[in-house]
């Protein structure tokens, strides 16, 4: 393993990330705040509580995860988008450094400032509703899988994308939709059968679930599952990176 | 002619003893066709020997570019192999490389790193430990020990320049790699990159360069390879090149003009000026002048009589534009 070269690209991300604390750390906690002030304070006073958990506290799990998913995808993507935009991507496809090498440091840097943010959207929330986690270890396991997951997916886009145009494409047009339609705000026990039967086929329904279930100890689905949806998204990703490795794609001609 | 000198031996300025090259970097059956079908490379073999600086000389399009980004790891091959201080390429790709640094065509940087933070990175990347004081002696050598703090996006093109191969030098490897150096530099800093790089090869790294500047080649090289449309087609040492390749022209200036070249003088296919003022003759230096000894008895025979003569030699840029538009 070429350590120095993973440390050297992990930390060259993270400083991006200190460059870019505005965009990367303060935009979103300021639109989760929004998002409380909105849900939580104007419409959730009017909303019953719902298993047993108030409206406020109940969207929590969902929010940290809509900035976990969002940002995971936005920072892995654009961290090897760029150096390939840029054309500086030679210095990493020439250096002593293995696919796994290069992917593990991109992506590890990527879960590494989605962790830092839930964590910071979570003391955020504090803020602003009383919050218990029934199983802190459980919420931490899911946001580690997801972070990973889903920073492996942004990956994937960021060699994919061969424009600006199509890095914001899954992130717009595939994720937000599917963690909005997932449960962040709501339960989905609360949608008509149809819709009920129809979100399952929805990934993030899994996700959100499950890290709801270590917070609030609810769940819409079970937590074995959740977890099994979980690790399964995080299998299916690394084949790909792997197919992707293997052959080149986009990164070798 | 590509392999010819391969074994052999090379006399350095000085020596008075031919040593034996050291091959360190070694090229055999090399390919590459891309996805669109272009094949860009058709079984390249050569050698680099070891502390040489050689320049790959060939029109755009032809292959120069595509070579030393495999040999460097960024484009798979098709087929052949590479070894680069007896590592393969492949197999053994974290030594080779290892031993690489490489400077590319277009100036690629991360416009909002700093100076430090970038050439920090890139010897990291190669998994060297870090060491400040051999950066600040890099940067102090190229100029930019002053503007170490700055955004790359700050520095001029040939700052930029200095940088990237500051970048490609921060791992100290053996073998440099100059994808057209001077593309688009003003004169000034040509001179300055051509002495950096005859330091580098005076503290024993091995400079490969391609270049469109023929003169760059003329003036560096201790070796030249041509390659066009994906063939290698002449890898020679650059005296050797210039003395079997060159044409040496002599151009008489008459003292009376000439209307016409007599029949005499034909095997000699002189050429006449517009004015019949001057004439000359095309010889290659392998004549060692048995030529012009026949042409000037001629010339008395025919009562042709000169009052000036001027002799010059072919560049290396005629040379190339005649091996080239020979492969055409």
């Amino acid at each position: 393993m070429n350590l120095p070269a993973m440390r050297a690209i992990y930390l060259f991300e993270m400083a991006r990330t200190r460059r870019t604390l505005l965009q990367s750390i303060v935009s979103p906690v300021i639109s989760t705040s929004l998002y409380f002030v909105v849900f939580g304070a104007a419409i959730g006073s009017r909303i019953d509580e719902i298993d047993g958990v108030s409206y406020g506290a109940f969207i929590v799990p969902g929010l940290i995860m809509l900035s976990v998913l969002t940002q995971s995808v936005a920072n892995a993507s654009f961290g090897i988008f760029f150096p390939r935009f840029t054309g500086t991507i030679y210095e990493l496809l020439s250096a002593p450094l293995s696919y796994l090498e290069i992917a593990a440091s991109y992506v590890g840097a990527a879960a590494t400032k989605s962790i830092i943010l839930g964590l910071i959207i979570l003391a955020t929330a504090a803020l602003f509703v009383p919050l218990r986690i029934e199983h802190p270890l459980w919420m931490l396991l899911f946001l580690l899988l997801t972070a990973l997951s889903f920073s492996l997916l942004g990956f994937i886009i960021g060699i994919w994308a061969d424009n600006f145009e199509k890095l914001q494409l899954v992130p717009m047009l595939v994720i937000t939709p599917l963690t909005f339609l997932g449960g962040s705000f709501y339960s989905i026990s609360m949608l008509p059968p149809i819709w009920q039967t129809v979100s399952l086929f929805n990934p993030v329904v899994y996700l959100v679930s499950g890290f709801r279930w270590s917070f609030h100890g609810v769940a819409d689905v079970s937590v074995a599952v959740s977890l099994a949806m979980t690790l399964a998204f995080l299998a299916i990703f690394l084949a790909i990176v792997s197919w992707i490795f293997r052959t080149g794609y986009r990164l070798r001609s | 002619m590509t392999r010819n000198d391969q074994q052999g031996a090379r006399r350095r300025p000085g020596s008075a003893i031919a040593a034996p090259m050291q091959t360190i970097i070694a090229v055999s059956g090399l390919c590459k066709t891309y996805a669109s079908g272009f094949q860009a490379l058709k079984s390249v073999s050569l050698d680099i020997h070891q502390g040489e600086i050689f320049a790959l000389l060939g029109p755009n399009g032809a292959g120069k570019t595509t070579l030393i980004s495999i040999i460097c790891g960024i484009v798979q091959a098709t087929s052949g192999s590479v070894r680069v201080g007896g590592h393969d390429i492949v197999a053994g790709y974290r030594a080779a490389r290892s031993l690489i640094g490489l400077v590319p065509q277009e100036l690629t940087t991360d416009a909002f790193e700093s100076v430090w933070a970038t050439v920090s990175f890139s010897r990291g990347l190669f998994g060297r430990r870090e060491s400040p004081q051999y950066l600040e002696k890099l940067l102090r050598d190229l100029s930019l020990w002053e503007r170490r703090e700055s955004r790359i996006r700050t520095l001029s093109g040939g700052m930029k320049r200095r940088l990237l191969i500051a970048k490609a030098l921060s791992h100290e490897p053996q073998v440099l790699f100059l994808d057209e150096p001077t593309a688009g530099v003003d004169v000034n800093l040509r001179r300055d990159m051509w002495q950096l790089v005859r330091t580098l090869q005076a503290s024993g790294v091995t400079i490969i360069l391609t270049t469109h500047y023929i003169d760059e080649a003329e003036e560096m090289a201790d070796r030249i390879g041509v390659i066009s449309k994906g063939e290698l087609i002449l890898v020679e040492e650059k005296a050797e090149l210039m003395r079997q390749l060159g044409r040496k022209r002599l151009t008489l200036q008459l003292q009376q003009p000439l209307p016409a070249i007599p029949p005499a003088l034909a095997a000699h296919r002189l050429e006449r000026s517009h004015d019949g003022s001057e004439i000359t003759y095309t010889y290659d230096t392998q004549g060692e002048g048995g030529g012009i000894l026949a042409l000037l008895e001629d010339l008395s025979a025919a009562g042709i009589a000169f009052r000036d003569l001027q002799t010059t030699q072919s560049s290396l840029e005629e040379i190339f534009v005649d091996l080239v538009k020979d492969e055409r």
